[in-house]
């Protein structure tokens, strides 16, 4: 399984993963970040770049763990089911997961483990609540098949979709703070934070989270 | 003893003093450089061989004329590009090429040492070198590479000479010898012991030689570096230079031939007694035992950049072996990279033509490279 690549397909209709810029916006300078399922390491290089940070990842494909090398990236091939328990406590500021959680086996226990590992986490997701998906499903019949989301059920690596309205209940739950949240439509631009959450779950397309203990 | 590598000596002045408590009061290291120093000494990279290697690692050997045993990976141009670094190689405490051993004359008898010669441990190897490399008037090491027990030494210098180690990088190996290892270690030492060739260790006084242990040691060891996978590709079930088999114990199969020869040539480069210590000193490594029986402290603090690899089918040092080094630096919040290359090649993977392997040494070297302000 390719992190980067399931992430790249499932927001294949955007130019650029524009997760990463708003990512980018909610990590402060000169701060320790580790980023989970790292990919081909775009997202630490911009933020060496543009916020000065110690950056480590974490990215299971070989291909991926090649690229971020050949960068001069410090990444560690492994798997995110398996491998944050080997993480001590408050290693790093920030922990960054980018459009998989929904691949995780655990999301509930990976959730609890950013914010073990660090002291704050960064999560983005595809939502499932998305009205495009609800449509699809609703008038299709089917599981949704669509240019955000292009698997089809069977071969999905996307094991664990939520929609936003369920990421919140499960940060909740385990009594995580979400001091951010930006929700991203379909051409990636910000939806106005100021609407109510059940409009917010029907209009974004995706959504980037910045929570604390 | 051999002309062709550098040696140094350390006399009475300057003893080694063993982790077994006895003191080596005078001793030598012959080693290979490559490339040159330069000018604030910033560029050195120290190779570290494995068990059955020695210094000539990117040069043509001595004895058996073949290529330095690492020369797809060091040379001019390589990844690790000698026109550009200052490269040493030492052979190891306890080695036969020309660094002190049980075969180097005991200065008390005037007579080999034989099993006089203290038990040795990766720790003294890298103590060793580490007076080398002061005598090179180097203070900080820009790279330390090395595989299987190379790898140990990598890992000794990263926990005990923190501060003189700039970048790491460890191949195929293990912060302890295993249960495995260490049974796969005895059964080559009983073979070289149960030759009366071997006159109770002292065959160099006796004027004979264990070749015939010696020669099985090593065609064990060697099953233990391939893979079940390789071997079947390689040979299968083949018979030597002959259309059937022949109800005797001639080498009908191409793999028995094939072991008899890695057997054969290896005896006449190496010392049996050599073996019996290196391979004890190997069984004896556990870093984590150094350290309260926790890995993570002996890399408390490190600032070295540490690059761990293993390979798929190595089942001599398995990828598990490598995970517990990466979970430790972890622990430790050290800088690590961590990859495992698929190969069917085995713990041999380390040292052959490994494509994807060189392409990751080489971006972690020259970030490395450049973290340390070395221009190409």
């Amino acid at each position: 399984m390719i992190m980067s690549s399931i992430a790249d397909r499932n927001l294949q209709s955007l130019p650029v993963r524009v997760d990463f810029e708003v990512i980018a916006s909610l990590v402060k300078p000169s701060t320790r970040v580790l980023d989970i399922g790292c990919g081909d390491g775009t997202l630490l290089e911009l933020l060496i770049t543009k916020r000065g940070i110690d950056g480590r990842g974490v990215e299971l494909s070989q291909q991926g763990v090649d690229q971020c090398l050949a960068k001069g990236l410090s990444v560690i091939q492994g798997d995110v089911d398996k491998d944050l328990v080997y993480y001590p406590d408050d290693g790093f500021d920030y922990v960054i997961l980018s459009q998989t959680l929904q691949t995780t086996h655990n999301p509930r226990k990976i959730l609890g483990e950013l914010l073990r590992i660090g002291r704050r986490a960064v999560v983005s997701m595809p939502n499932f609540g998305y009205w495009r998906v609800r449509a699809s499903l609703l008038f299709g019949g089917r599981m949704p098949v669509t240019k955000e989301l292009s698997y089809s059920w069977y071969d999905t690596p996307n094991i664990h979709f939520c929609t936003i309205a369920d990421f919140l209940d499960m940060a909740c739950e385990i009594g995580a703070t979400v001091e951010e949240a930006v929700v991203l439509n379909r051409k990636g631009q910000r939806v106005a934070f100021r609407l109510p959450w059940n409009t917010l779950n029907l209009f974004g397309q995706q959504a980037v989270f910045l929570l604390r203990r | 003893m051999h002309p062709d590598s550098a040696v140094a000596f350390f006399g009475d002045n300057q003893p080694l003093q063993l982790d077994s408590g006895i003191v080596l009061s005078s001793f030598q290291i012959a080693y290979q450089t490559y490339g040159t120093l330069n000018a604030d000494k910033s560029n050195a990279i120290l190779i570290c061989h494995p068990l059955t290697c020695d210094q000539h690692v990117a040069n043509p050997h001595p004895v058996t004329g073949k290529p330095g045993w690492w020369e797809n990976l060091v040379g001019p141009g390589s990844i690790v590009d000698t026109q550009r670094y200052f490269v040493i190689c030492s052979n190891v405490i306890g080695g036969c090429l020309g660094s002190t051993g049980p075969a180097s004359v005991n200065p008390q008898t005037r007579k080999a040492y034989a099993l006089d010669f203290p038990v040795i441990t990766i720790g003294d190897m890298v103590c060793a070198q580490a007076m080398l490399v002061d005598r090179l008037g180097i203070d900080t090491l820009f790279s330390i590479i090395g595989g299987s027990m190379g790898g140990m030494q990598v890992l000794q210098w990263a926990s005990f000479c923190k501060e003189r180690v700039f970048s790491a990088v460890i191949l195929a190996s293990s912060a302890r010898h295993s249960a495995q290892n260490i049974a796969f270690g005895e059964i080559g030492r009983q073979a070289v012991m149960a030759d009366p060739d071997w006159q109770d260790g002292w065959y160099i006084e006796a004027g004979t030689n264990p070749r015939k242990g010696l020669a099985v040691a090593r065609m064990t060891a060697h099953i233990t570096y391939l893979s079940g996978a390789t071997l079947h590709r390689k040979f299968g079930r083949n018979l030597q230079e002959r259309s059937q088999i022949t109800f005797g114990f001639d080498a009908d199969f191409q793999i028995e031939s094939y072991l008899r020869h890695q057997g054969v040539t290896f005896v006449e480069r190496f010392d049996a007694n050599s073996y019996l210590y290196l391979t004890r000193a190997m069984d004896y490594f556990d870093l984590a035992a150094e350290h309260g029986g926790r890995l993570a402290n002996a890399f408390s603090k490190t600032g070295t950049r540490f690059f761990v690899a293993s390979f798929s089918s190595d089942w001599l040092f398995p990828t598990r072996e490598s995970r517990i080094i990466v979970h430790a630096l972890n622990a430790a919040g050290a800088s690590v990279s961590f990859a495992e290359f698929e190969t069917d090649k085995g713990h041999d993977a380390f040292l052959l033509n490994e494509p994807v392997m060189f392409s990751a040494v080489n971006g972690f070297l020259q970030s490395a490279a450049r973290a340390r302000g070395l221009e190409k």
